[in-house]
Parts: C-alpha cells; sequence; structure tokens
C-alpha cells in the first residue's frame, strides 16, 4: 500500500493543505451566497439610499466632500469589518459544534496552517463583500482613489484583524447565542462609532476623546485618507495600530489553538 | 516494527476523574487488533490520545515509530481515525468531504480525486459521491467515515465502533473490507461492543477497564481460558424443571430452550446422560456462539477480576492492570 503522505515533506503538506482550507471556505462562501453576499450588497444599497442620496443632500459637505462620498470608505470597511468578524466565527464554531473541525485536528497540519487557512477564508469574504459594496457604491457616487497602497493595506490587514477576533470568538463560544453578543453588543456599535458616518471632530471634545480610544474608528480613518486623502487621525500612529492588533490577536488565537481551548480536552 | 508503542499512559480530566490510570499497549505492524472493554472504561479516552484531541497527563506514545510529542505531524500522517460519531460535514458531498481530508494530508488534488473514488467505489457509495451527506443512511455515514480515513492510505487505522447501529449485511462488507486492507499491509485496532466482531476478525486482543489493561493476548488463548464449554439446546418439549449435574449448569432461556454449562473436556455423553435421566428431550443443539462475550463479562466482572487476571497476563502491558487489580 502507498502511504505517500509520509513521504511528502512537511512544507508540501502544509501548502496543500493550507489551499485545502481557503478552497473549503470559498466554496463554502459562495455555496450560500444569498446568506454571505446578497444582504450586505442590499443593506448597503439602502444606506446609500437614506443616508448618502436622501439625508445626504441636506447634510451638505463633510471633509471637503459631499457626504455620499465621505461615508463610502466607511460603509466599504464597515461590511468588511462586519464580514471578516462573520465569516469566521460562523465556519469556525458551525465545525466545532459539528465535530468536523476534528477532521482538521487530527491531520498532520500544525496549528498555524489552520489558522491562516481559517483567516484567509475570512478575508476572501470580507474582501469580497468590501468589493460588491464598492460596487454598489459606483451606481450612487463618483469614487477615488487618493493612495493605493494605504487603501489596500489597511483593508487587508483590518478584515486579518477582525478574522483573527472571530476566531479567538469561535474557539470560546460554546453555544450559537456567544457567536452572536460580540457582533451585536461590541462590534456594531464599535462600528457605528468609528467614524462610519461622521468625522469625530464634530463630536464635543469629551466624546472625541472618548472615540479615540475606539480602535475601529482608526482603521476607518487610515482607509478613508487612502481613498479620499482625509482623515480624523494621523495615519501612520493608526497604521501602527492596526498592525499591533493584527500581531497581538493572532499570538492570541494561536496560542489558544497550541493549548487547544474549546478544542482539545 | 510497532505500529503502536503506548507506555504507562495516564489521563486525569480537570474534573479529577482518572481516565486511563498507566496503560501500555502494543501493538505489532499489520496486526489486527481489538480493544475491547465496557462503556466509560478509557477507550474513548485513549483514541482521542491516539488522535490528539485529546492530551495525555503524562505517558508515551509512538504511532508507526513517530512519537506522538516531539514528532506529531509524522505520527497523525501514519493514522486513519474513524470515529464513533458522525463528524463530518452534513451539507457537503462526500466526494467532497474525502477529497478535503485527503488535502489536509498534503495529497496533492488530482492523486486526491482518484483516491476518493477509488475508496467511495470499495465501500459502494460511488453512487452517492454528489449527494449532500445529510441524506445518507446511517450505515452509509460511517462507510463514508472510513472511505474518508483511508484517503490517506495510512498504516494504521482506528475505528472506534465503527458497525455500530449498521445491518448485518453491510457489517460483513464492512468487514471484508477491513480484512482486505489488512492483507494489504494496514495494521488495524478497532473498538467494538459487538465481541464477535473481534472474534471472527481479530488476531490479537486488549481488553481495558476502570482505565487499566486487564487483558492482552491473542484471541485463541484468551478463548482457551475458557473452562466451560456452553451448548444451546432446543427441547422437544416445554421444560417443567431445571436437571441439575454436579460441575454443570443449567440456564431456562424459554419455555423450550436450555443453555447447559459444562466444563472443557468433560464428554457431551455425559451431559445427554443427565438429560435422559431428567426425562428431557432434545431436538438439536449448538454451540454458545459467543464465547468471547461470556469471557469478557467475566473478566471486568469485579468479582473474579482478581481470580481472572492472576498470573494470566502474558505482556508488558499486564504490570500495571494487575497491581491495579490488587490495589
Amino acid at each position: 500500500m502507498n502511504h505517500s503522505s509520509s513521504e511528502m515533506s512537511m512544507a508540501q503538506v502544509n501548502l496543500v493543505g493550507y489551499r485545502t482550507i481557503i478552497r473549503r471556505e470559498i466554496n463554502r462562501i459562495l455555496r450560500i451566497w444569498a446568506q454571505t453576499l446578497l444582504p450586505p450588497a442590499i443593506t448597503i444599497s439602502l444606506y446609500f439610499i437614506i443616508f448618502g442620496s436622501l439625508i445626504g443632500k441636506r447634510i451638505g459637505d463633510m471633509g471637503g466632500f459631499d457626504y455620499m462620498q465621505f461615508i463610502v470608505p466607511g460603509l466599504i470597511m464597515m461590511s468588511v469589518i462586519q464580514n471578516s468578524y462573520g465569516n469566521i466565527v460562523s465556519s469556525f464554531f458551525g465545525a466545532k459544534f459539528g465535530r468536523h473541525i476534528e477532521e482538521l485536528l487530527i491531520s498532520p497540519l500544525p496549528n498555524w496552517v489552520i489558522l491562516a487557512g481559517y483567516v484567509t477564508g475570512s478575508m476572501f469574504r470580507g474582501l469580497l463583500v468590501g468589493a460588491v459594496v464598492t460596487l454598489v457604491a459606483l451606481f450612487f457616487t463618483h469614487l477615488q482613489v487618493h493612495n493605493w497602497a494605504i487603501t489596500i493595506s489597511v483593508v487587508l490587514l483590518t478584515s486579518m484583524v477582525f478574522s483573527l477576533a472571530g476566531l479567538i470568538n469561535a474557539i470560546y463560544a460554546q453555544k450559537f447565542d456567544d457567536i452572536t453578543i460580540v457582533p451585536t453588543f461590541i462590534l456594531t456599535p464599535l462600528t457605528y462609532l468609528g467614524g462610519v458616518f461622521y468625522s469625530v471632530s464634530l463630536l464635543p471634545p469629551f466624546w472625541e476623546t472618548v472615540s479615540s480610544i475606539n480602535p475601529i474608528l482608526y482603521m476607518v480613518n487610515a482607509f478613508r485618507y487612502g481613498m479620499l486623502g482625509v482623515s480624523d487621525v494621523p495615519v501612520l500612529p493608526a497604521f501602527a495600530i492596526i498592525v499591533v492588533f493584527v500581531l497581538l490577536l493572532g499570538g492570541i488565537c494561536l496560542y489558544l489553538l497550541q493549548k487547544g481551548v474549546g478544542l482539545r480536552s | 516494527m510497532l505500529a503502536l508503542d503506548i507506555r504507562d499512559l495516564k489521563k486525569t480530566y480537570k474534573n479529577k476523574v482518572q481516565a486511563l490510570r498507566g496503560v501500555s499497549l502494543q501493538v505489532e505492524s499489520g496486526d489486527f487488533f481489538a480493544l475491547l472493554g465496557p462503556n466509560g472504561a478509557g477507550k474513548s479516552t485513549l483514541i482521542g490520545i491516539l488522535s490528539s484531541l485529546v492530551n495525555a497527563s503524562s505517558g508515551q506514545v509512538r504511532i508507526c515509530g513517530h512519537d506522538l510529542y516531539r514528532d506529531r505531524a509524522r505520527a497523525m500522517a501514519s493514522i486513519g481515525l474513524v470515529p464513533q460519531e458522525i463528524n463530518f460535514n452534513q451539507f457537503e458531498k462526500p466526494l467532497d468531504i474525502v477529497v478535503q481530508q485527503a488535502g489536509y494530508y498534503g495529497i496533492p488534488r488530482p492523486l486526491a480525486l482518484q483516491r476518493a473514488e477509488r475508496y467511495l467505489k470499495q465501500l459502494s457509495l460511488w453512487d452517492k459521491h454528489d449527494k449532500i451527506s445529510r441524506s445518507l443512511s446511517g450505515g452509509m455515514k460511517r462507510r463514508l467515515m472510513i472511505a474518508r480515513a483511508m484517503v490517506n492510505e495510512p498504516q494504521l487505522l482506528i475505528l472506534d465502533e465503527p458497525t455500530a447501529g449498521v445491518d448485518i449485511e453491510i457489517r460483513r462488507s464492512m468487514w471484508g473490507f477491513l480484512r482486505q486492507i489488512n492483507e494489504q499491509g494496514t495494521t488495524v485496532i478497532l473498538t467494538t461492543h459487538y465481541l464477535e466482531e473481534a472474534e471472527e476478525m481479530c488476531r490479537n486482543i486488549a481488553i481495558i477497564d476502570h482505565g487499566q489493561i486487564i487483558e492482552n493476548t491473542d484471541v485463541k488463548t484468551l478463548l482457551t481460558k475458557l473452562d466451560v464449554e456452553t451448548f444451546v439446546l432446543d427441547l422437544r418439549a416445554p421444560l417443567q424443571q431445571l436437571p441439575e449435574a454436579e460441575g454443570m449448569s443449567f440456564k431456562q432461556r424459554d419455555e423450550v430452550t436450555l443453555e447447559a454449562s459444562i466444563p472443557k473436556g468433560k464428554s457431551i455423553n455425559s451431559l445427554f446422560a443427565v438429560l435422559q435421566e431428567a426425562g428431557v428431550q432434545v431436538n438439536s443443539m449448538r454451540n454458545k456462539s459467543n464465547r468471547l462475550e461470556e469471557l469478557f463479562m467475566r473478566l471486568v466482572d469485579k468479582g473474579e477480576l482478581q481470580t481472572e487476571t492472576s498470573g494470566s497476563h502474558t505482556s508488558a502491558a499486564a504490570a500495571p492492570a494487575s497491581a491495579g487489580a490488587g490495589a
């Protein structure tokens, strides 16, 4: 009998394993497109219609741009954040709940490959939805990109941050309620208060200071700077904060997987 | 070469339950091995540790020569696992499930597709390869897990109750498949509650109870330890009164069926003489088939454990078992 897998180099095993996880995640996202891609497109269209076309006209300029243009980067980022988080938390917890996570846990793949595969899959959904939202936005307003490198790196890193955060949530979750609590009570308020719909310079000084402890504010503004060239916060510190979150959450994820928290007894 | 080498394996869960109390077990490469034990004996914990789903408290495990903790990737690449409970994504198709599992073992997709087709065909699942797995019957789901476990062509295949709840026809076809892969060189370890399955399929056997191996030998040797032989007698007329005779025991199964146990080596004629004297007319008789079950029950029965284990162990695994039994 041919026992070829034990004869392969571990690097090759890891690479094929990584690709397999991504392929499975992408298939899942596309298979349930009515749950993964369609709702954000509809929701964001409503945002554009209500806040952009109807109310936005009465608001006037913000940060030197008309209101519709101002909220586009925020809405793209909001979709990326919610979908990166939502994908991994439902996919990983679903695998835990259905016990098919064991397929991966008993395989020769090291934890960092499992982590990388899930995070990449989740980023795919976040970025795909971000692309859908961008396309929808084109129907409502003119888009511009001030700095491609910042725009792309910020959206990639932000998507990674929330994929990692979602994985931590999924690792600790024991029931379906546990995967809805964080998005509902933490993620959504932080996103809405993170400068998606307004410039924090409009807030009274106290609330402006309070807003500065919200990490999403830095992500949204760094992305807005990449697209429009305007930001409520300096871009370099914002970039540094995002990178710190990636490293911190990535380290926590690896530690939890290594310890087998919620996965191995 | 040893396919599995376990030394002094211990596991205490957070709730202080000691699931394994120093298990040592060696399984030769190419063996067809049964691991038996009552519920809660430690079988699932042991399999959990081998599949790295459970962390051991202490002890050593080598799988096909690879240390499970120092060389985990190679150890795990040598194993295929068929768990007791369904653990695949039931919204996926059988072909995808098997091909994905191959991917997790680093098998390139074209080869994975070939192997998936081969094993799904061998396990009579190919006509369902494109259906949603949730729609498969219980027996099909179990066979799908075997196909999935085989796709990396493991040197050691571990099956945890593989035939639980499947009908006899499917069970026999699964036996045939397992025999075939064993003949081709795969070491097979199975846990089962169907003791006739272990008797028919396995060459060697270990019995685990209260987290310790209490017996570890070959099936033939184990069966010779049965010092009585039991026959099932179909009677011509309903039994009025149980016969009595020194050294023999009788048990009435129903009105016209009697079980008679006689010491091994004693002539069957003596049994018939007793029956004749008691006026019992026999239509037909047969050996009680499940000899292993009888022995198993005796071994795990605490009252008889010490008697049964003293001086009966045949391997290194016996040492902690005897010590534990006496404690």
